[in-house]
């Protein structure tokens, strides 16, 4: 079962009081940008087996977003963040290291 | 290879069943095969059967890194259906129907085709108008559905629910060709046929790179040693991304875990395959008497083959509203598989930025009743580049934005 903490709220709930918005940290392309950049952030999604940087609401409770760092294998959650990030914060990416050694994700680690 | 038949049964009978040989031989690796497959599932061993068959090619090694079936092909809820909305979706969804239809005696296996025929219940305005529209696209595909009432849903369905408290039974796309099989057969007849033209089916041989000389694949590197390979064809389904990963190029699929359970055995009740995707379930039942149930896929990525706890509650009030009966069965098993999903919720059977390396995934939540058509299709790719089933599912529909938009028609459930 998947338990997420809400970082706004300081709420703790199981997955159905949740909603998943998909892939962390995009960097979005828009007019202007290459045939590439457009089809990259469109389409080649992140689909790692292990550490995983989503998006998620809190449906049925504050509403805020956040985001949060899951492995997708276990579904144990290393922690949560606020939304108003470009990058995961120092202690998260710490406290993925103590339990997956040698992590990557996009150019994270 | 010895032919089954009720002859074999006879003689084996009078043997104490002596003379039974195994379906498939497991032999070591060679060093170079012409073709290697990596993925032993229905897809996989397909593609391979076909290559012999249609192509001659039998130098063709086909790789699994658990055993033969075990993933989806084992886990699916064995519907076969090609009410498909787009023209290259009902293409190769309904010559893999029709395959179906012979696969028993093309293989010497009994795959226990049954067409049964499949409803899919229409219960709200837009899904009557929505399979309205299906049926009239199958009309012209050649593809034979048809959009009836229901009090002919009723007529063929005794134990459905018309009038449920949400959603009433508003109409309904009947094909009555389509219905299910067992799915394990299906992979174990094409293994043996496979194994029977010389093949080689290595089980619990798990691919740990791709390795390429310049732009052009030229082998693998397994728990087995190194096998070298003229061409490549990828079949994993949940684990494309990280094949993919591993030749360097990245592919526009999300995995995610979609359940299903069984129902304790019960005498016959309905002879038919009803899914209503409205309220996001489907059912069928086995020979065994079982009721065979499928649900939901979980809301974001996993490679759990668990599941959400909370779609097993929603698939399950979803039935008791349009089988009222079903509400005293108790459930034996719940399973999951890990389905690839892309965005437009149709499959990608193409070449890759690697020369000489092939990739057959992203058929998510419907790949069961593909595979014949799909093994067809990939194994004319691999043989001679281009196949008129396969052409219009290329990675490249979506750098061009060509795609084949499955989500409204059948992206619910499958």
């Amino acid at each position: 079962m998947l338990i997420l903490e809400c970082p706004c709220c300081g709420v703790r709930g199981e997955e159905t009081e949740f909603h998943g918005g998909g892939e962390a940290h995009l960097k979005r392309f828009g007019p202007g940008s290459t045939d590439d950049e457009f089809h990259t952030y469109l389409f080649s999604k992140e689909n790692p087996k292990g550490v995983h940087f989503e998006r998620w609401r809190h449906n049925n409770g504050c509403g805020k977003w956040f985001l949060a760092a899951r492995d997708t294998m276990t579904l144990e959650v290393f922690g949560t963040y606020s939304a108003q990030t470009l990058e995961p914060p120092k202690h998260i990416r710490d406290a993925i290291t103590a339990k997956r050694p040698g992590w990557t994700w996009r150019d994270f680690s | 290879m010895k032919r089954y038949s009720a002859f074999a049964i006879a003689r084996e009978a009078l043997r104490h069943h002596t003379g039974w040989e195994r379906a498939w031989s497991s032999p070591e690796p060679k060093k170079k095969y012409d073709v290697i497959i990596i993925g032993a599932g229905g897809h996989g061993l397909a593609t391979a059967y076909y290559l012999g068959k249609n192509f001659g090619i039998t130098n063709v090694a086909v790789l699994e890194k658990g055993w033969l079936g075990g993933g989806n092909t084992g886990r699916n809820t064995t519907i076969i259906r090609s009410n498909y909305l787009q023209d290259p979706s009902a293409a190769i969804y309904e010559k893999s129907r029709s395959l179906y239809e012979t696969l028993s005696q093309d293989l010497n296996y009994n795959i226990m085709y049954s067409p049964r025929g499949v409803i899919m219940l229409a219960q709200t305005e837009h899904e009557v108008r929505g399979y309205q529209r299906t049926a009239h696209a199958n009309a012209l595909q050649g593809v034979t559905t048809e959009f009836i009432s229901p009090a002919r849903v009723k007529e063929i369905v005794p134990i459905i629910n018309l009038d449920g408290p949400r959603y009433p039974v508003l109409g309904g796309l009947w094909q009555a060709r389509g219905g299910t099989a067992r799915h394990d057969a299906v992979a174990w007849g094409y293994a043996r046929a496979c194994s029977d033209m010389g093949m080689h089916i290595l089980q619990k041989c798990e691919v740990t790179g791709i390795t390429r000389g310049g732009a052009k694949v030229t082998g693998v590197s397994t728990n087995r040693g190194d096998i070298a390979c003229d061409k490549l064809g990828v079949v994993v389904a949940g684990h494309s991304g990280h094949l993919a990963d591993m030749a360097g190029f990245r592919l526009p699929i999300e995995s995610v875990a979609l359940q299903a359970l069984v129902s304790e055995p019960i005498k016959p009740c309905m002879d038919c395959v009803v899914m209503a995707n409205t309220v996001h379930g489907y059912m069928s039942q086995s020979d065994k008497g079982e009721m065979v149930i499928g649900g939901g896929t979980d809301g974001y990525n996993n490679f759990t083959q668990r599941g959400s706890f909370h779609h097993i509650e929603e698939t399950v009030r979803a039935l008791i509203e349009t089988f009222p009966m079903v509400s005293r069965l108790k459930m034996l098993r719940q399973w999951g598989g890990i389905v690839d999903v892309t965005g437009d919720r149709s499959p990608i059977l193409g070449k890759t930025p690697v020369d000489g390396m092939f990739i057959n995934c992203g058929w998510g939540t419907g790949g069961f009743k593909a595979i014949p058509g799909s093994g067809w299709g990939f194994a004319e790719l691999i043989a001679k580049g281009h196949s008129p089933l396969t052409d219009a599912f290329g990675l490249d529909r979506f750098h061009q934005g060509r795609f084949i938009d499955e989500s409204v028609a059948a992206g619910v459930a499958h």
